[in-house]
């Protein structure tokens, strides 16, 4: 038996190819809804850490904090395997989605902070000194500047997100890890898990490639 | 005659620096004032207490007949302070017509096509009409502070602020800024122009405020204060700058 054989049996693949395909479906599902609400509870988390007062500044630095540290597998176990004690009951994907959801909003809202510091203090006094509302100082002045500071970094979480669906394997979501494992147990072969490996690469390597283009542009108008 | 900003016994202070030391001012409708003195004098500490850029510590301030102070509606009271930067401020990921447009439709309830035919006109007054489509990134020094001025104007504020808007510039390019601030004060305009182009002060100011130390040491006509200075503070002071 050669080596393509086993590694790369090609009758293997095309018989499991159609199960790792829904698997990536669910990863990218699962990814894209957890970089969304990231997104969306990185803003209010960063606004709030810069403005909100004292008591919820504290609150949503502590939130910050907490879900930086937490260990994502521990918090996914926690919330599939622990919360039903409480009677929290919910699917593989809305567990996977909250934990991922919750831990990206947290380093979302890190990422923002800097964006919105990073604009010019000059930017801020023009927008007050015209009389603009706060809420219309930020979207019409300061957010669209920091986003555009922010997109290489956020990138960067969006791609460590989409690598962190593989856990949700471990909740039994049949995402593309847990496909591709069981796909090697029926055909007794480890093609279907150097597919996933393949079509992993396929997915984020043109998204590292892009953070890498997003830096150069960055460095470049920076000089 | 109106008083449009009255400023009794204001101190501004800076942990324990005295930035502003008891500053009594009183602007009237119409009056162009040129404040002048040298760095860390509080010159900009000023007039960014005015539209509260910077929160006053003691003192009061009355602008338009509104007192500024915290739990004022402050943004009712920027509305009618236009303010002018040293760096310009144009907001750089929109057009040059959407940056004069803007503060009119999100403050005064425009819409943006009059906001917009307003800002163009603005722009024409500034001379600027052929560059509205542009993003401030491509133009030069002087025609940025051209718009800074124009967007300031757009909201048709009661007084209009300067913090030095030609100290940025390249020197060929002070006369085309200042030409337009020149224009604008015959229109009626108050203004208060922090600067130290002297020659602009002595033409167009109907009073000179010289500030040294975080107080207004001596202030009056532009000819009386240049030709006649009393304070031994601002003989030095204009010495410094005139053989400068
Ligand atoms: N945010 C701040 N924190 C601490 N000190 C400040 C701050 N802003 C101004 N100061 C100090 O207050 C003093 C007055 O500053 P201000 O900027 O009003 O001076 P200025 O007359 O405008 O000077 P310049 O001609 O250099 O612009 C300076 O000594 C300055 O260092
Ligand atoms: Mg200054």
């Amino acid at each position: 038996m050669s080596v393509f054989d086993t590694f790369l049996n090609w009758k293997v693949f095309v018989q499991t190819l159609p199960l790792l395909l829904s698997g990536l479906s669910i990863t990218i599902s699962l990814g894209l809804a957890a970089i969304l609400l990231g997104f969306a509870g990185g803003m209010a988390l960063a606004l709030l850490r810069l403005y909100a007062p004292a008591p919820v500044r504290l609150i949503a630095i502590a939130y910050i904090d907490v879900f930086r540290a937490i260990p994502l597998l521990v918090l996914l176990v926690v919330v599939y395997y622990a919360l039903p004690f409480v009677g929290l009951r919910f699917t593989p994907f809305t567990s996977a989605t909250l934990a991922l959801s919750m831990v990206s909003a947290a380093y979302s809202a890190e990422i923002l902070r800097a964006g919105i510091e990073g604009v010019p203090k000059g930017q801020f006094e023009a927008a007050r000194a015209l009389g603009l509302s706060p809420l219309r100082r930020m979207t019409d002045v300061i957010l669209p500047q920091a986003i555009k500071l922010v997109i290489p970094p956020m990138t960067s979480n969006a791609i460590n997100v989409l690598k962190d669906t593989a856990l949700a394997s471990v909740v039994a979501m049949p995402d593309l890890l847990k496909q591709a494992t069981q796909a090697q147990a029926l055909a007794a072969n480890p093609t279907p898990l150097i597919s996933a490996a393949l079509i992993y690469l396929i997915l984020l390597l043109p998204l590292v490639r892009l953070v890498g283009i997003f830096e150069r542009r960055m460095a470049a108008r920076g000089r | 005659m109106a008083a449009i900003i009255e400023m009794k016994g204001v101190i501004k202070r800076f942990g324990t620096f005295v930035a502003l030391d008891g500053v009594d001012l009183t602007v009237e409708e119409g009056e162009i004032v040129v404040v002048i003195g040298p760095s860390g004098s509080g010159k900009s500490t000023l007039i960014r207490c005015v539209n509260q850029l910077e929160e006053h510590s003691e003192g009061s301030i009355v602008v338009d007949g509104h007192a500024v102070a915290r739990g004022a509606d402050l943004g009712a009271i920027r509305a009618e302070i236009g303010m002018v930067f040293q760096s310009f401020n144009l907001f750089p990921h929109m057009s040059v017509l959407r940056n004069v447009a803007l503060a009119p439709v999100r403050v005064r309830g425009l819409s943006w096509p009059e906001a917009e035919a307003r800002a163009q006109r603005l722009l024409a007054r500034v001379g600027l009409e052929s560059q509205a489509g542009k993003y401030p990134a491509q133009l030069s020094g002087g025609q940025q502070q051209r718009v800074g001025i124009a967007r300031a104007l757009a909201m048709e504020p009661k007084v209009l602020l300067f913090d030095e808007p030609t100290s940025a510039l390249d020197p060929e390019m002070v006369g085309e800024v200042l030409d337009v601030m020149q224009e604008l004060a015959k229109t009626g305009v108050t203004m208060v122009v922090v600067t130290h182009e002297m020659g602009f002060a002595r033409k167009v100011a109907d009073r000179v405020v010289f500030m040294d130390a975080g107080r207004i040491v001596e202030q009056g006509a532009p000819a009386a204060l240049f030709d006649a200075p009393s304070d031994s503070r601002l003989r030095n002071f204009l010495n410094a700058v005139l053989t400068h």
